[in-house]
C-alpha cells in the first residue's frame, strides 16, 4: 500500500475537468487507488467521476492518495504529480 | 456528376410545395440539352431586341409579363427579336400559368430544337421551387459509407468500420420505432452552405438493409412506411469503434466536438463498442442530448458550472469561519 497526501492548489478545486483528467490517469493503472478525504473520512474510488466530484474538494483541501496493488508507487506518482501541475489550469 | 438534363428535370421526383409540375409541349428533341447553369432568367429585354449580356445558357422563364409582350409582338408579325432569341442555344423556355404560347411561336422554337416547357404554377412560385431545386442538384454532394437514421426526429449518421455493428444497431433503432434513412451509401449533400441532407445513394435499392446471416432486408415491407424516411439533415454524426482498453474516451462530453463534411460542421461522438454496451440506447440518449444542446441545455455544461458554484460557496464558507475565529 502506498499513500501520499497532496494539496489542491488550483483555485476552482476539483470540478468536472480536473476529475476526468485524474480518472484519466488513475484508470491506466491497474491498483485499486481511493482518494480519502480524512477530515470527513470520506474515502472514493479514483476511476470514478462522479465519486470525485461528489468530493467536493476545494481550494487548499488535502486529500490522500491511496493505492494498492502490482503499481501502486507509479500510480500515486502520477496523481501526485497532476495535483502539482494544478490540473494544467492557471 | 454526370450531365443534367431538361429530360432530368422533368423526370425530377418533387412533391408537395417542391412540385414543379412541368411538362414539355414541343421541342421533345432538345430534352438532352444539359442544364449547365443553376438559375434562371426572364428574357423582357432580349424579346425587345436587347441581347448584350443575355443568358442564354439559363433557364428561360416567360411570365405573363413576356407573354403579353409576346402577345403584342405577333399582332404585329414581328418575328424578327423571337427568331434572334432562339438562335441561342438555351436549355428550355418554360411558361408559367399554363400559358400557351402562339403556334408560330412553337414552331420557330420547334424549329431551334428548344424544349418547350409549360408549368401551372404562378411565376414567382415557380422561380423559387426552381431555384430550390437546381441548387439541390447542383450542391457539392458526397456518398459516405454509412448508415443514416433518424432518432427522436435528429439525424444521426453513424459511421465506422464494417462489421463493427452498424446496422444492426440500426435495425434495433428501427424496431424502436425510429426510421432508416439510408443503410450503408449514404448520399450527402450541401444545401445551402450549411446545411447537410443525407439521403439513400441509389433509389431503386434504397431502404434495404444487409444483416450479416440473414441476408437483404426490406425494411419498408417489414416494418412499414412509419419506419423509413427518404432525406433527413445530417445533426449529429457518431463513430462506432471497437473498445480499445488503451484510448481515454470523453468522459465529460463538455467539449463541442465536430466533425466536417463538406465543409460543414456537425457535432461528433465516437462510441467505443463492447459486449455489455447497448449502442441503440446509447445513440437513443446522444439523439436525446443534441436535441436538448440545440434548445439551450449543455448537460455537461451545466453540471460543471453547479460543481463549480458549490465549490466557491464553500471556499468562500471556510473564509467567513476563519475570519470569525480572528
Amino acid at each position: 500500500m502506498t499513500e501520499r497526501r497532496v494539496t489542491i492548489k488550483n483555485r476552482a478545486g476539483i470540478h468536472a475537468r480536473p476529475a476526468a483528467l485524474i480518472v484519466g490517469v488513475a484508470s491506466n493503472f491497474v491498483s485499486k487507488i481511493n482518494m480519502i478525504k480524512e477530515a470527513e473520512n470520506e474515502s472514493i474510488n479514483a476511476k470514478s467521476i462522479m465519486g470525485i466530484i461528489t468530493l467536493g474538494a476545494r481550494y487548499n483541501t488535502t486529500l490522500l492518495i491511496r493505492a494498492e496493488g502490482p503499481d501502486e508507487a507509479e500510480a500515486v506518482q502520477a496523481l501526485s504529480d497532476l495535483f502539482e501541475r494544478r490540473f494544467e489550469e492557471e | 456528376m454526370n450531365k443534367f438534363t431538361v429530360l432530368d428535370l422533368l423526370n425530377l421526383d418533387l412533391k408537395e410545395h417542391d412540385a414543379l409540375d412541368l411538362r414539355c409541349i414541343a421541342g421533345r428533341s432538345g430534352l438532352v440539352r444539359p442544364i449547365e447553369i443553376p438559375d434562371i432568367n426572364r428574357p423582357g429585354l432580349a424579346l425587345s431586341g436587347f441581347f448584350d449580356n443575355f443568358a442564354f445558357q439559363r433557364i428561360q422563364l416567360f411570365g405573363r409579363g413576356e407573354y403579353a409582350y409576346l402577345e403584342k409582338l405577333f399582332e404585329e408579325h414581328s418575328f424578327a427579336s423571337v427568331e434572334r432569341f432562339f438562335q441561342n442555344e438555351m436549355p428550355c423556355v418554360i411558361f408559367s400559368h399554363s400559358l400557351l404560347p402562339k403556334d408560330e411561336f412553337i414552331e420557330i422554337c420547334t424549329a431551334s430544337g428548344c424544349p418547350l416547357l409549360q408549368t401551372s404554377l404562378t411565376t414567382t412560385d415557380f422561380s423559387a421551387r426552381i431555384m430550390r431545386a437546381l441548387s439541390n442538384m447542383f450542391a457539392p454532394k458526397q456518398t459516405i459509407h454509412g448508415v443514416f437514421v433518424e432518432v427522436f426526429g435528429v439525424g444521426v449518421l453513424i459511421l465506422g468500420e464494417s462489421g463493427v455493428g452498424k446496422s444492426e444497431a440500426a435495425l434495433e433503432l428501427i424496431t424502436h420505432g425510429h426510421r432508416l434513412v439510408a443503410d450503408d451509401a449514404v448520399e450527402i449533400r450541401c444545401v445551402s452552405g450549411n446545411i447537410l441532407l443525407g439521403s439513400g445513394a441509389n433509389k431503386v435499392i434504397g431502404h434495404h438493409m444487409e444483416i450479416r446471416g440473414q441476408g437483404i432486408l426490406n425494411i419498408t415491407h417489414l416494418h412499414g412506411v412509419s419506419a423509413i424516411r427518404d432525406k433527413m439533415e445530417i445533426q449529429l454524426v457518431v463513430h462506432l469503434e471497437n473498445w480499445d482498453a488503451s484510448k481515454n474516451y470523453d468522459r465529460l462530453g463538455d467539449l463541442d466536438v465536430t466533425t466536417e463534411i463538406l465543409g460543414v460542421k456537425i457535432p461528433y461522438l465516437k462510441i467505443p463498442v463492447k459486449p455489455g454496451r447497448n449502442i441503440p440506447i446509447l445513440i437513443e440518449t446522444a439523439a436525446k442530448n443534441e436535441r436538448l444542446k440545440e434548445m439551450g441545455y449543455f448537460s455537461a455544461k451545466e453540471f460543471n458550472q453547479n460543481v463549480l458554484k458549490w465549490l466557491e460557496g464553500e471556499n468562500a464558507r471556510t473564509l467567513y469561519l476563519q475570519n470569525s475565529d480572528l
